[in-house]
């Protein structure tokens, strides 16, 4: 129920309505809920409502910390080696 | 975003947590997974027995609106639109198939010119009442505050265009006050919470502080893709081991520590906390919301009268109550994947998309892993 997509916006209409994009597929989307939604932006759908904005920095952010993991396992010694 | 599915980084995480648990002296850790939507991505992905591997036992919460609504108000429901003719009863798809002592909203016989309609947002509720100015269109609209605020909104609109043919009847719950009863009622040993992440959108970070400050329990907010998941648990982990208590913001790139302004503000504008009745954990002071008295001529149970006084129902023997406060796990259940199975679900916790027994079953041990070789 409190599924939420992650889509880019790329219409926006009167009243706060518009268009996202999820995956290739074009959604209707209310914006009422965020303010200065711009063209590109990427957003959280949840029930037809944009509900949130994604902070490109921040998903940045996240996504170095995981390359560092990833990066972490190399230095680890492999399964065979521990045998 | 594929870093945030990918194995190994997935494999490093599991390693590092398994790093983390071995420092702490009684395993395994026990955390709650407050929403139905990271319950099911910690079983899709495997991650449970992987987690167990690794020391931590994930307990699945009361995070799914659609189990935790009582069967008195699909039993209100049901009679409503069996009773009443031309009337639309518009709902979300998954609560048309909770079964009760009256049947499902998908079982029903409506009266003559009344129809149940699935709506996927609640503003196609207003659009159906616009367009049938003939019939009575009651949105039935169940949520956490992820769903809470559109449902505002819909009602909101009706409100302003004088829409007289619309009502609704509400299934609203907030989240925090259900942690603290399930807290309170020591019928759970739990070190923490992994909060849920879209609810959080809305409220923030802070209505969750109290877990940490009077009981001491730390946690972390979190996004939905396996990474999302095991880095909250690795946070939550570094914060038992030093003896921190705290809330932890673990999905920074959606959740600002004060939620979304806007969305607050539309639900308090329309609505108001009532103490309610939640499945499995009973009556909890001031988690529901209803309308507020100004928008009563709006609200389906004044319009129509409806009696709904919940209480405990074991439909046929389910205990999706229990599995709720994560008293007992879905293979507990003397039903589970015997008569109670996706295809005849014997109770909402097997019907709803983010139900914990659907979870287990569908994807189960022998779902599809995450395999190391
Ligand atoms: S398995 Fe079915 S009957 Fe048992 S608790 Fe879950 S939903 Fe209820």
């Amino acid at each position: 129920m409190c599924l939420g997509i992650p889509a880019k916006v790329i219409e926006l209409a009167g009243h706060n309505r518009g268009k996202a994009d999820y995956l290739g597929t074009k959604i209707q989307v209310d914006f009422s809920l965020l303010e200065n939604v711009n063209l590109n932006d990427w957003v959280i759908v949840h029930a037809g409502f944009a509900i949130a904005k994604l902070n490109e920095e921040e998903a940045a952010e996240t996504f170095e910390l995981l390359r560092e993991y990833a990066r972490f396992l190399e230095t680890l010694p492999s399964e065979k080696e521990k045998k | 975003m594929k870093e945030l599915r990918d194995r190994e980084v997935i494999h490093s995480l599991l390693k590092t947590i398994a790093q983390k648990t071995a420092a702490l002296p009684t395993l395994p850790i026990r955390l709650m997974e407050v929403c139905g939507t990271h319950t099911m991505s910690i079983h899709r992905h495997g991650l449970r027995p992987l987690l167990l591997e690794a020391g931590v036992e994930m307990l699945s919460g009361p995070g799914c609106p659609v189990c935790i609504t009582p069967d008195a108000y699909h039993e209100a429901a049901i009679k409503l639109v069996s009773s009443t003719p031309n009337i639309i009863l518009a709902t979300f798809g998954d609560m048309t198939r909770v079964p009760t002592r009256l049947g499902s909203l998908q079982t029903v016989v409506p009266a003559s010119g009344s129809e149940v309609k699935i709506v996927y947002s609640p503003a196609e509720s207003v659009t159906l009442a616009k367009a049938n100015p003939e019939k009575e269109v009651i949105f039935f609209g169940v949520g956490f505050e992820t769903t809470i605020p559109g449902i505002a909104l819909a009602v909101r609109q009706a409100w302003q265009e004088k829409i007289t043919n619309y009502s609704l009847l509400s299934a609203l719950w907030v989240i925090p006050p259900p942690l603290r009863a399930i807290v309170a009622s020591r019928d759970v040993n739990l070190d923490g919470f992994l909060y849920p992440g879209h609810v959080s959108a809305i409220i923030g970070v802070k209505p969750y502080q109290f877990l940490a400050e009077e009981y001491g329990l730390p946690g972390a907010v979190t996004g939905f893709e396996p990474a999302d998941i095991l880095l909250a648990i690795a946070a939550i982990l570094d914060l038992i081991q030093k003896g921190q208590p705290a809330v932890l913001n673990e999905y920074r790139r959606v959740v600002r520590p004060e939620g979304n302004p806007l969305a607050l503000k539309i639900m308090a504008e329309m609505l108001e906390e009532k103490d309610a009745f939640w499945r499995g954990l009973g009556y909890i002071p001031r988690s529901g919301l209803q309308l507020k008295e100004k928008y009563q001529h709006l609200d389906a149970e004044k319009k129509f009268s409806l009696k709904i006084a919940p209480e405990e129902t074991h439909f046929a023997g389910c205990r999706c109550g229990d599995v709720l406060k994560g008293k007992i796990l879905p293979p507990e259940c003397p039903l589970f994947g015997r008569t109670c199975q996706p295809d005849s679900p014997r109770g909402p916790c097997m019907v709803s998309f983010e139900g914990a027994c659907l979870a287990f079953y569908k994807y189960g041990y022998t779902g599809e892993k995450i395999s190391f070789s």
